[in-house]
């Protein structure tokens, strides 16, 4: 080779998945290691227990943080008590567990709290070029940031504790391009929906998706942590975004920002011209208009400005049948009996103004439920110093405490049996909600706007 | 956790795409901080007339009196997607399942049931579907062999090859425990801390 090294250009995943990988067998399997550990009371209790159980330590108890989000109550003044059968024992055991091992717990009502996701970032528990996992599966949000996340499971958080690593076979990888400006009405929300009802909800193939392109260079740090969070619903192992200045800004005003910071380090992850991608996939945001969900996965979905469309098969028709709806039917036509604003997809604070925005001055529909969970007490902080929250309320909104709410039914709050619903979560599941409640999934702003038309309804003209 | 190595079992079929684990476990029927308890919700909006835990639906399929002892699940493409809850598994395990077939299954399922000695087997839609038929037939007596050695499904004609990682036949084969493993691995990885602190020291919280 004459002494001369060949530099061979590498996708900004291969360069973090280098960073953290410890080694690869054999089998293909590698061990990777993990810079941080975030876990919620759903699974963390669980997990922790068994810990003690087989005698084992918390490797790194500096690195793993503990979150109350998932069945704590959302109710102003809430306590331990949950609506969720059972729930206060999961709060409970990962309190415990947090106390045993002497880690980091933002509980009920702590100043900090939040959904995980929202905590990792605002926290700077997430850092450009840090890996990070969590047993949830839109740990990947996080990639917003320039992070390598991945969302595990139970057995698998037990793992990463006791050994700081996780055992993983590489993932393939998927470049995807966002080309074009989107239209003003149109959110990252949007350009997701439209990425996967064009691609499917297997589109990524469980590869590691990189989000590029003019619409997500345009993007704010917020809303490309709405794109990465449904890279879940995409098929997707994970996703990452090359941070960039202002991803490099909003993590340095973090309490856990590294001073000094290793800014250098930082803006080398990004993809070098030329590097290899095993898939590929565009799309022209320009083209996409606001999105709805109209059947069970999050793929069926069209513009809020379409009709329902013809079954395109079996899976399509019990959809259909599952949401109560006639193809032909124009969606904006489809009376709603419920809003929700909130999840770790759509309830920064970036969202909550969107909405507001669409809100004010207005009121509520006559017999539309309507409930905005802000997806951390910071966010809600900033929502009420904003004077959002009265917004909201003026509207006729419920404005909640933070946690994950109704994004899925744990046996407590539903907006019940039947129920048609309009929310800005991920997940449009048959009962997700609540058994027998139809989802349709939108941006804030297509809530927002539904919300006060008693229908599907786009936002105004901007 | 047990080893295995061939499996034969009765098959049920399940084949829509997209069974996602809120409709494998829903949230609701975990109320337990435990990993037990979870059979009876196995497929819960489905197996039961009101939703929950009553009267079993005569008409679901895993409720069909020829389905009884089923160990081995034949699903649709995108088999598992959704949420990352384990519980899915946990309950698919308690329920008795041991083996799922399906095209393809999503990336943190498909995880959790290699972590619990369940098999995910990779086989094309078409070949799911010869499977269930001869299955149909008569399910008590039309068993299925698994041989997770040879890496191929026995039904009627032909044996099915079926995709699984490397890593996971291993795994599976002896049955090995994960956290055992990496046990092996500590010195690498303590020397691989020691460097990922030196060279980047902010990555070590105070
Ligand atoms: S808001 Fe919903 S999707 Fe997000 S972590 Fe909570 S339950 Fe999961």
């Amino acid at each position: 080779m004459n002494g001369s090294v060949p530099i061979v250009p590498t996708t900004l995943f291969d360069k973090l998945w280098e960073r953290h990988c410890v080694e690869t067998a054999d089998d293909g399997e590698s061990l990777l290691y993990v810079d941080r550990v975030i876990m919620h009371e759903r699974t963390g209790g669980i997990a922790l227990d068994a810990l003690a159980r087989r005698r084992r330590a918390v490797r790194r108890p500096d690195q793993a943080f503990c979150v109350v989000d998932h069945v704590v109550d959302t109710e102003p003044g809430r306590g331990d008590a949950t609506r969720v059968p059972g729930g206060t024992d999961f709060i409970a055991a990962l309190r415990q567990g947090a106390a045993a091992f002497g880690l980091r717990i933002f509980d009920v009502n702590d100043d900090d709290q939040g959904i995980s996701h929202l905590v990792s970032a605002e926290q700077g528990i997430a850092l450009p070029g840090l890996s990070l996992v969590c047993p949830d599966s839109h740990t990947c949000t996080l990639g917003a940031l320039g992070t390598l996340a991945f969302g595990i499971g139970t057995s698998e958080l037990e793992h990463v504790l006791a050994t700081s690593t996780l055992r993983i076979a590489k993932p393939a990888t998927m470049r995807v391009v966002l080309n074009g400006r989107p239209r003003l009405d149109v959110t990252a929300k949007d350009l997701a929906l439209k990425l996967i009802g064009t691609f499917g909800a297997a589109g990524a193939a469980g590869a590691a998706v990189e989000f590029a392109g003019q619409a997500v260079a345009d993007m704010g740090v917020e809303e490309r942590m709405t794109l990465c969070n449904m890279a879940t619903e995409f098929g997707a192992a994970t996703a990452v975004v090359a941070p960039d200045e202002q991803v490099l800004s909003s993590v340095l005003a973090t309490p856990m920002a590294p001073v000094p910071a290793p800014v250098a380090e930082w803006s080398r992850l990004v993809t070098d011209p030329g590097a290899h991608f095993d898939h590929r996939a565009e799309l022209d945001a320009a083209q996409v208009e606001p999105q709805v969900t109209w059947g069970t996965s999050p793929e069926h979905c069209a513009s809020v400005h379409a009709a329902v469309p013809p079954p395109s098969g079996a899976a399509a028709r019990r959809a259909l049948a599952y949401m109560a709806l006639e193809p032909g039917t124009p969606l904006r036509s489809v009376p709603i009996d419920a809003a929700f604003i909130g999840s770790c997809t759509n309830a920064r604070i970036g969202d909550l103004r969107s909405a507001a925005t669409v809100l004010a001055g207005r009121r509520v529909a006559p017999g539309v439920a309507a409930l905005c969970v802000p997806g951390s007490r910071r966010v809600q902080r900033t929502a009420e110093a904003e004077g959002l929250d009265e917004v909201f309320r003026a509207a006729g909104f419920e404005w909640r405490e933070p946690g994950c709410s109704m994004c899925f039914f744990a046996g407590g709050e539903t907006f019940g049996s039947g129920k048609r619903v309009v929310s800005t979560t991920n997940r449009n599941f048959e009962n997700r909600q609540g058994p027998g409640v139809r989802t349709h999934l939108a941006s804030p702003a297509v809530v927002a706007a539904s919300a006060v038309h008693g229908h599907i309804a786009a936002p105004d003209p901007v | 956790m047990v080893p295995l190595t061939v499996h034969s079992g009765v098959a049920v079929p399940l084949l829509r795409a997209n069974v996602d684990t809120d409709a494998i476990i829903p949230s609701r029927e975990v109320r337990r901080v435990s990993r037990t308890g979870l059979g009876d919700g196995l497929f819960a909006n489905w197996r039961y007339v009101d939703g929950q835990t009553g009267r079993p639906d005569p008409e679901f399929v895993l409720n069909r009196p020829e389905r009884a002892g089923a160990s081995i699940l034949l699903g649709g493409p995108n088999f598992g997607c959704g949420s990352s809850r384990e519980y899915a598994v946990w309950a698919l395990a308690e329920f008795g399942i041991r083996v799922i077939v399906a095209p393809d299954f999503g990336p943190i399922f498909r995880k959790n049931c290699v972590a619990n000695g369940l098999l995910p087997a990779g086989v094309p839609m078409a070949a799911v579907r010869e499977l269930a038929a001869w299955s149909d037939r008569d399910p008590q007596h039309n068993r299925l062999t698994v041989d997770l050695v040879a890496a191929r499904i026995k039904g009627a004609g032909e044996p099915v090859p079926f995709d699984v990682s490397r890593a996971a036949r291993i795994r599976l084969l002896r049955g090995l425990d994960d956290i055992a493993m990496t046990d092996c691995r500590a010195a690498a990885i303590d020397a691989f801390e020691a460097e990922r602190f030196a060279a980047e020291p902010w990555v070590r919280l105070p």
